[in-house]
């Protein structure tokens, strides 16, 4: 029975936290093997739903002619509003999304009625055949023109004060006052929203959705079918990437499959195409922003005033969180002494926007950036050297628009750092040079932070759940609450696990997350995965070791000190037990060896109506060069270069962190180059398939792309192994593209104008930023 | 003699020879595999060509022997493939489960995070490992032109396609069954022309070109379907009911090129892949504008004469054709006639073709001598994209630097591809001078009034379209006025 300890081999275990590993899907996805819920064979008699948009931006629905749908071929139903028994699916429980609408249309895209056919085929060419009658209404696409036509806001705004923002206004030294809009984006995740339903007995159905989110899925499912959560059970294994985009807009499609799925007592799957996939869900909020700045003659914000205004869609969806997190990040690194922040959450008639990797940080951050650059140019200074005047300090002039302390600054080592491994100064000044001896192509540089606030600010979202079994032959089944969408927290999760038992990575099973397995779970969003589900699985971990520990003492008569999970073995004693042999042994002992894990972020707290507390348990930071060059003939551009340091506190999966900051940084680069939503002037989106709307290609990469992590960097927070959370902070690096755009803009004047630049920057704004330039 | 006729597809799928009979003309190759033989593997992400999430190989005799390409299975016919080798994903991994080269790079560098587009990147790669293992950025960039990643950034994937590049190919399944394929591709093309109706309607795929003039006379409404990069999303997107249907993507004897000093003359069936060494070997900065025709999927399918024909305002090969006057060749059962390219477009949606007509040949005189000649294309993204313009310019000096002729063409500035003759007649005659030039821009107000649309403003396209004339004037002066990704010999001027 086991080995002496001298025996022992000093091996570590294989994946544990802080070693790179593949994602744990990696070989499945090289092979195809990798099973997408489009993928799945389906059970007998499988009917395939489709749903017809309306075609209107705002009108009141006559009638709808749907005789012809209903006899096409293959067709087996065809739902309306009439058919949901409960029609509504309001993520902020404002009762203001049906299902299917009613009588109206508040977007051109709304779903009407949905096609239930034999094939998707059949059911897509029905959808051609309705006749809908409308009366059409006035609408608003556009935010500007939605606040000046008096339209609703969608939530409650909210207001950021401290300090006295007026008197201080007053009296600054320098003052400004400008605008800037910044454009949504589109997921574009690869797969795109899918559900099946598989109806069981009673009022019990099963779903499988492509979401970020299957609690929600799963009260939502049973709030429009007016059954109870324990009759809905979701599954999700993985996605095809979500972004945010599958944190609530994955409901319809579930919904309106398990209502067939219940009428007809056959499994319903649901998949939208590409095109109503873009135009009938939800993207990155657009924002107008407006600002008053007081500021010294150094460059020293002493007030800022600012409102941003963001065009939310038909509905609140989570508008208010984002929003609210716009203002959270409007700081970014910088101290605002005096400063009133307001949100303005418009109605228009789009489709409701939602969460999108940052959550209305980025667009909060970058109006901040503007504030900068605004100085900076009407100064005659490198940004640069206005933002490092700005930072927060560490022990004063540290408090945050909200009243939280910043506690955990690093950004001035961060930015020192990286200004000297990217040689910035001596690049900047070759740029300057350069542009005083080339007519047509001009170059940019910037150097920008970002720190951004870790946690939902719905507090009551910082709680997640784990299941760990460990079976008797010491093989372990992880589940956790957390959803896999290609950032590898169930790689993450798994090493956390393996790190726990000293077991081998291979040793840790992941499973398809499931309602039924952990209840009352929070979207896998706010890039607190692993933060939360780490914590919650490392929980159910140290509760099945107590008890393996107390067994082993018991079981051996050894004290407690004298048992250790070291690799592979549980040594009690002088004895080294394999695994597999000490998990049958308690087994046969009858120990439980099965437990729920259970998290809750501590500290957080925060009161919206006061605008006051400690929304965030810690901040993740990170900062980033970039150089450009632009054709000021043309507008076309290219990053000729990215330098990045970024911080995710002691990683818990080096590769894989710094997989999500290059993807993050690239996303966020297309969000504000090439990116376009463009709506036509019947409120059409124009942009609505990949031959239309530009997401990055390897082609826009940077030329040199230097990506480092601060490996210095520790979490001062106790968080899963020190790390930070990763999804989304990295995204907002990409604010330095715009601003490097920008100064290679501003050179056509000398550096004089701030050239104003809005978001994205295609090569259109670019020309037409020069041209306004050179007018002076 | 009258042509054989058969009524099934013949092909090879992975390992296996399927005869396929009753498919529908609008069948994809993606809902075959997916739907008809659960090879889940290969995705839709866009079904329009875009995304590449659906790649897959195609091995077809060409006018090389069996060449293996990468094409969007997403639109993609079925009728299409008639004696071709269809490679999915599964098809790489041997037996026991060992990965191919390309995949194991692939997990090796972390180039996949969520999965899903994945499938079609290994295929994309493979594609080009098969074609030159030892790859440099510049070609790994272009073959993934038309592979969309949402999670990665590239990069990983990047470094695991430079790094497969130490692998060689010799021992590759394709490779080592390369003429056992291409003598059972041989085979299976038996010569017949296949006639297949289906209860959705029906598909022809003519034995040759005689063949399909005889077709096209019998069908004169037919659809003429090529490298279906154009009509796929007649299907897919519009639900479009393209019955009778004549594919012509395996003519070879529409697949031609000849070269003599007259110039070049491209078969109409010629893919912008299969056009591209003499294109841009003979015309100065069109392998520029070539690398940036779609991706290379939509290269490998798309054919130079279906760019002309569906004459669309915003196809990119027109201008530059038309600015080197270029003519093509239509023909009505056996009688032909040539036209000057030009002529061709007469309005939006119309062009010189009357039923029963296909396009032929395109023929595209030499470049005089001595005559600067440059295309430019102007899009939101620089590869993979639409024009928003496309501008082709062509000017001759004479002794004392005068211009003695100018043909400048443009895309998506107007209904149809367009000759700017305003600002053509202004500068003949003129000293070609920075003078004369900025003079002239504004006569582009005169030739063109162009829309606004989600690809560019009017403003934008008229500036741009202006300033275009600006960059070939200083390109002809040698200046270096264009932001460059991987400098190489800006030809022209």
């Amino acid at each position: 029975m086991g080995q002496t300890v001298s025996a022992r081999s000093s091996k570590a275990i294989s994946g544990g936290v802080h070693t790179s590993r593949q994602h744990d899907s990696a070989h499945k996805h090289v092979t195809g093997a990798a099973e997408y819920i489009d993928d799945m064979m389906v059970p007998a008699g499988t009917l395939h739903g489709y749903l017809g948009l309306s075609e209107r931006a705002h009108a009141t629905i006559k009638s709808m002619d749907l005789e012809a749908v209903r006899a096409a071929p293959g067709v087996v139903d065809v739902l309306t509003a009439a058919d949901v028994p409960h029609n509504d699916i309001s993520p902020s429980h404002l009762d203001d999304e049906p299902v299917l609408t009613d009588g109206y249309c508040d977007f051109y895209g709304q779903p009407l009625f949905a096609v239930i056919a034999e094939t998707r085929e059949a059911a897509r060419n029905a959808t051609q055949l309705a006749k809908i009658d409308y009366e059409d209404r006035e609408y608003k696409i556009d935010v500007v023109e939605a606040m000046e036509a008096d339209y609703p806001h969608v939530t409650k705004p909210l207001k950021l004060e401290n300090g006295d923002v007026g008197a201080a206004l007053e009296t600054a030294a320098n003052r400004i006052s400008s605008e800037m809009r910044i454009g949504g984006q589109d997921h574009f995740y690869l797969e795109g929203h899918i559900a099946m339903a598989v109806p069981g007995e009673d009022d019990e159905v099963t779903i499988y959705s492509s979401t970020q989110h299957p609690s929600e899925v799963q009260h939502m499912v049973s709030h429009a079918l007016n059954a109870p959560s324990n009759a809905v059970t979701v599954n999700a294994r993985r996605m095809g990437g979500g972004f945010g985009g599958k944190e609530t807009q994955g409901n319809q499609f579930a919904a309106i499959a398990a209502i067939a799925a219940k009428r007809h007592n056959r499994a319903v799957k649901i998949r939208p195409d590409r095109d109503d996939d873009m135009i009938a869900t939800g993207k990155r909020h657009d924002f107008h922003m407006s600002f008053d700045v007081g500021f010294d003659n150094e460059g020293r914000i002493e007030a800022l005033e600012a409102v941003f205004a963001a065009r939310c869609g038909f509905s609140a969806d989570l508008s208010g969180p984002v929003t609210d997190r716009a203002l959270f990040h409007t700081d970014n690194c910088y101290y605002l002494p005096n400063v009133l922040l307001t949100s303005r959450p418009m109605k228009t008639n789009t489709v409701s926007n939602t969460a999108f990797r940052g959550f209305g940080g980025p667009q909060g951050m970058l109006g901040g950036e503007r504030v900068i650059e605004e100085i900076a140019y009407a100064l005659g200074k490198d940004p640069l050297e206005i933002r490092k005047i700005n930072f927060y300090g560490e022990n004063d002039r540290n408090v945050t628009p909200y009243h939280q302390t910043v506690e955990d600054n690093i950004i001035e080592r961060i930015v020192g750092e990286l200004e000297g491994s990217s040689d910035y100064q001596a690049r900047r000044k070759s740029i300057i040079e350069f542009n005083k001896t080339s007519p047509v192509i001009r170059r940019g540089i910037s150097l920008t932070p970002v720190k951004f606030g870790i946690s939902f600010t719905a507090t009551w979202y910082n709680q997640a759940g784990s299941l760990v079994h460990v079976y008797q032959d010491g093989s372990i089944h992880l589940n956790h609450g957390g959803t896999e969408m290609g950032q590898g927290l169930n790689t993450k999760v798994a090493q956390v696990v393996a790190d726990e038992f000293q077991v081998d990575l291979e040793t840790i099973r992941i499973t398809a997350t499931s309602t039924g397995k952990v209840p009352n779970t929070s979207a896998t969003a706010a890039s607190s995965g692993s933060d939360l589900n780490g914590m919650a699985a490392a929980n159910a971990c140290e509760q099945i070791k107590t008890r393996l520990v107390a067994f082993a003492c018991e079981h051996y008569g050894v004290p407690e000190d004298q048992v250790a999970f070291v690799p592979n073995h549980v040594q009690v004693g002088n004895q080294l037990i394999p695994f597999p042999d000490f998990i049958k042994q308690a087994y046969m002992a009858r120990i439980q060896l099965s437990a729920a894990g259970f998290y809750k972020t501590p500290k957080i707290h925060w009161d919206r109506d006061k605008g006051q507390g400690r929304p965030f348990f810690y901040f993740a930071y990170g900062a980033a060069v970039s150089e450009v060059s632009i054709d000021t003939l043309t507008g076309e551009y290219h990053v000729d270069r990215v330098d990045i340091l970024h911080d995710v506190g002691k990683s818990l999966n080096p590769a894989i962190d710094l997989g999500q900051v290059q993807g993050a940084f690239i996303q966020g680069m297309g969000w504000l180059t090439t990116e376009e939503l463009w709506w036509d002037d019947n409120g059409r989106l124009r942009t609505h398939a990949p031959s239309t709307y530009k997401i990055p290609l390897a082609s826009d990469r940077p030329k040199e792309f230097n990506v480092q992590l601060a490996t210095w960097s520790t979490n001062k927070e106790r968080t899963i192994r020190r790390s930070k959370a990763v999804g989304e902070p990295p995204f907002m690096l990409a604010n330095s593209v715009l601003e490097a755009l920008s100064m290679a803009t501003a050179s056509v004047a000398d550096y004089r104008i701030c050239p104003r630049l809005d978001a994205p920057a295609t090569p259109e704004r670019i020309l037409l930023a020069v041209e306004r330039l050179k007018k002076g | 003699m009258p042509t054989a006729v058969r009524n099934e597809l013949r092909f090879i799928l992975n390992s296996e020879v399927v005869h396929l009979q009753n498919v529908s003309p609008t069948l994809t190759l993606l809902d075959y595999l997916r739907l008809q033989r659960l090879l889940t593997g290969t995705k839709e992400g866009c079904a329009e060509g875009d995304c590449g999430a659906c790649t897959v190989l195609v091995g077809r005799i060409g006018p090389k022997g069996l060449v293996y390409e990468s094409v969007n299975a997403c639109i993609r016919f079925m009728a299409s493939l008639d004696a071709c080798h269809i490679v999915t994903v599964e098809h790489l991994a041997d037996v026991n489960g060992q990965l191919h080269p390309v995949q194991q790079a692939m997990v090796d560098f972390h180039g996949s995070q969520c999965g899903f587009c994945t499938p079609g990147i290994v295929m994309s790669l493979y594609g080009l490992w098969l074609e030159t293992p030892k790859a440099d950025a510049e070609r790994i960039e272009k073959t993934l032109q038309g592979n969309l990643c949402r999670c990665t950034g590239y990069e990983a994937i990047l470094n695991a396609a430079e790094a497969v590049g130490q692998t060689g190919n010799g021992k590759d399944k394709l490779v080592v069954t390369h003429e056992e394929i291409s003598a059972k591709l041989a085979e299976l093309k038996d010569g017949s022309r296949v006639e297949i109706n289906s209860p959705e309607g029906s598909s022809i795929v003519p034995a040759t070109a005689n063949d399909l003039a005889d077709v096209l006379e019998n069908n004169p409404d037919a659809t003429v379907v090529a490298g279906s990069t154009d009509v796929g999303l007649w299907v897919t997107k519009h639900m479009r009911d393209i019955s009778p249907a004549v594919f012509i993507g395996n003519l070879v004897d529409l697949q031609t090129i000849e070269e003599d000093d007259a110039g070049i003359t491209i078969g109409a069936g010629v893919t912008f892949t299969d056009a591209f060494e003499a294109i841009s070997r003979s015309i100065p900065t069109m392998g520029d504008l070539w690398d940036r025709i779609g991706g290379e999927q939509v290269r490998n399918m798309g054919t130079v004469g279906g760019n002309i024909a569906n004459g669309s305002p915003i196809g990119d090969t027109p201008p530059p054709f038309i600015a080197l006057g270029a003519s093509v060749t239509l023909q009505k059962g056996s009688a032909t006639r040539t036209i000057d390219l030009e002529d061709f477009f007469i309005d939006y949606g119309k062009q010189d073709r009357e039923p029963g007509d296909f396009v032929r040949a395109l023929h595209i005189p030499k470049l005089p001598d001595g005559d600067k000649f440059a295309v430019y294309k102007i899009s939101k993204r620089r590869d993979e994209d639409i024009s928003a313009v496309c501008a082709a310019f062509r000017v001759r000096l004479d002794g004392a630097g005068n211009v003695e002729n100018a043909r400048f063409a443009f895309g998506g500035m107007a209904a149809t591809p367009k000759r700017a003759s305003a600002v053509e007649k202004a500068l003949i005659g003129k000293p070609w001078a920075e003078a004369e030039i900025d003079r002239a821009m504004a006569l582009f107000d005169q030739d063109f009034t162009p829309l606004t649309d989600w690809r560019a403003s009017a403003e934008y396209r008229m500036l741009a379209t202006k300033n275009l004339l600006k960059r070939f004037f200083l390109e002809t002066q040698g200046d270096s006025v264009q932001v460059v990704r991987h400098t190489k010999t800006l030809a022209g001027a």
